[in-house]
């Protein structure tokens, strides 16, 4: 009995003393963090994703409280994560420019493929080989689903060979972007109503992409030519949009003799074309209409002005397209430009 | 306590007498956190760090406190309370000092304060009679073994992920397959003897 009364005096002692120096311990080796730092990082969304260029949400949060990070650079959390920032830093949220990843690629040239591929169904892998791959197109997606094993939150999948974004879950991290061995993905900026985006990333020339694939940019650049805000640029056989200069009006797409270019993730239907040149005919019949009027009250040199008129008609036209192309931008444009000034403030 | 001695606990708990693939100690963070072999490198790290310092600390417990008293048959609960205090420890002294390897070990060193590796090698030490330095030696090598062990396991299973298989094996069914194989593998260095 004495025994057993020993050895529990001894454990209760042994314990008592581990306690101490524990507590001791405790309070020789507390780490002083600022509660505002644990605020940030209960609000974020803990997928340690990258996506701010911080080493996981904890190192965000330590940045924004050291004042070296902005309160909205958060993409995965968008605004409702940078507004619940910025009330624990007490400074202003700004606003946040919502991005998406982006396939630049449609599959079409799937069926096209140089030889029969039968390694590890992984796209870095797969581009190694000769060739860059079984695809016979050198700028198209391989479809192995590297950038699918990257994603953190399930927002990209191989759909029937091509890889999808899924555009409610995709959060901007840009981790299938560098994971991406042919860089076909990137994050563009939805800023304007519709998104207009050019799904190809081949700088092959017309000829080329014709074999190998049913839709692929032939860099014929109708479309750059149709833009009415020159937004549209050829790089290399390959139309690439500036989305700070791009209006979201859709004329490209229109335009493009390949179907390739899409209006918020689909093709448009193409306008009949006989039509078309009478539409625009329109406004300026009636612009002119009221042009020869003012022309004919001086009555004397009418058939000089005529020409005139319809050259300034034609400006008035080419003016009112760009106005409506403001009123569209102008729709969210005071989001976007705040979003802007934001960083640059910084 | 000759080099001789030494070399051949260091020896025994590498490769012999490994503590995961023919002691089965310390499956579970084996399996769990074998996922990739950065993870891995880092909890086998954090494991020899601790089976060190246990070892280190269980001796003077066990030979001035249970041994003279006879309370040896109470070992195995001291040494919980002893492996347990000392992490926590560990862990608020790395954290203010060394705050650079408190987040390398990370999430790992709270997860080894009932490691069953660490609780086996301070039982060892008692049940082989080892001295001090034998003590530390055959924890801080055992603690090797298991790194060695584990990323070796985690490396395969990083090249698993990209192979195809049956459904029914995909995931655990897999891993645990590939465990025995590895297993099977040490079996090898069972019979070896070092110095006659």
């Amino acid at each position: 009995m004495t025994k057993v009364i020993f050895a529990l005096a001894v454990l209760a002692i042994m314990g008592a003393i581990f306690g101490a120096i524990l507590a001791f311990a405790a309070k020789v080796f507390a780490v002083e963090k600022d509660p505002r730092e644990e605020a940030i990082a209960e609000c974020l969304p803990g997928a340690n994703c990258g996506g701010c260029g911080f080493p996981g949400c904890a190192g965000y949060a330590a940045a924004v409280v050291a004042g070296t990070a902005p309160v909205n650079a958060c993409a995965a959390g968008g605004e409702a994560v940078s507004v619940k920032i910025a009330e624990i830093m007490g400074v202003a949220a700004g606003e946040t420019v919502k991005q998406l990843a982006v396939v630049h690629c449609t599959g079409c040239g799937i069926d096209f493929s140089k030889y029969n591929y039968q390694g590890v169904t992984d796209c870095l892998a797969a581009s190694r080989l000769p060739g860059g791959g079984p695809l016979a197109c050198d700028f198209g997606c391989l479809g192995m689903g590297t950038c699918e094993k990257v994603c953190p939150f399930d927002a990209i999948h191989v759909v029937n060979g091509v890889a999808v974004v899924d555009e409610d879950k995709c959060k901007a991290c840009s981790k299938c972007v560098d994971a991406c061995p042919r860089h076909l993905i990137a994050l563009e900026p939805y800023k304007t109503k519709k998104h207009v985006t050019i799904p190809c990333s081949s700088h092959a020339k017309g000829p080329v992409v014709t074999k190998v694939c049913t839709n692929g940019c032939i860099g014929c650049s109708l479309c750059a030519k149709a833009c009415p805000k020159e937004a549209i640029t050829m790089d290399n056989f390959l139309a690439k949009i500036d989305y700070d200069k791009c209006i979201g009006c859709g004329i490209c797409a229109q335009k493009c003799p390949r179907g390739l270019i899409t209006v918020d993730g689909v093709v448009p239907e193409k306008k009949p074309v006989p039509p078309k040149p009478a539409a625009p005919a329109a406004p300026k019949a009636e612009v002119p209409a009221e042009a020869p009027k003012a022309a004919e009250a001086p009555a004397a040199p009418a058939a000089e002005e005529a020409p005139k008129a319809t050259e300034e008609a034609l400006k008035a036209f080419e003016k009112a397209v760009a106005d409506a192309g403001e009123a569209i931008k102008a729709e969210e444009s005071a989001p976007a430009v705040s979003g802007e000034e934001a960083p640059k403030a910084e | 306590m000759d080099f001789k001695e030494l070399f051949t606990i260091a020896m025994g708990a590498i490769l012999i007498n490994n503590f995961i693939f023919s002691q089965f100690l310390g499956i579970c963070p084996f399996m769990g956190v074998s996922k990739s072999t950065d993870t891995a490198s880092g909890m086998g790290l954090a494991v020899t760090f601790v089976m060190g310092l246990a070892s280190a600390v269980c001796w003077p417990i066990n030979h001035f406190i249970l041994e003279p008293n006879g309370l040896v048959f109470m070992q195995t609960i001291v040494y919980i309370l002893v492996i347990a205090s000392l992490v926590q420890f560990i862990e608020m002294f790395l954290q203010k000092s060394m705050p650079s390897l408190y987040t390398a070990l990370g999430v790992y060193l709270p997860l080894i304060t009932t490691n069953c590796a660490v609780l086996g090698v301070v039982l060892q030490n008692t049940q082989n009679g080892y001295g001090f330095v034998s003590s530390v030696v055959y924890g801080v090598t055992g603690g090797i073994g298991f790194l060695l062990a584990i990323y070796l396991f985690a490396a395969v299973r990083e090249k698993l992920e990209f192979s195809e298989c049956p459904k029914a094996f995909e995931g655990f069914p897999l891993a645990l397959v590939t465990a025995g194989l590895l297993a099977l593998s040490f079996m090898g260095f069972s019979g070896l003897k070092i110095f006659g």
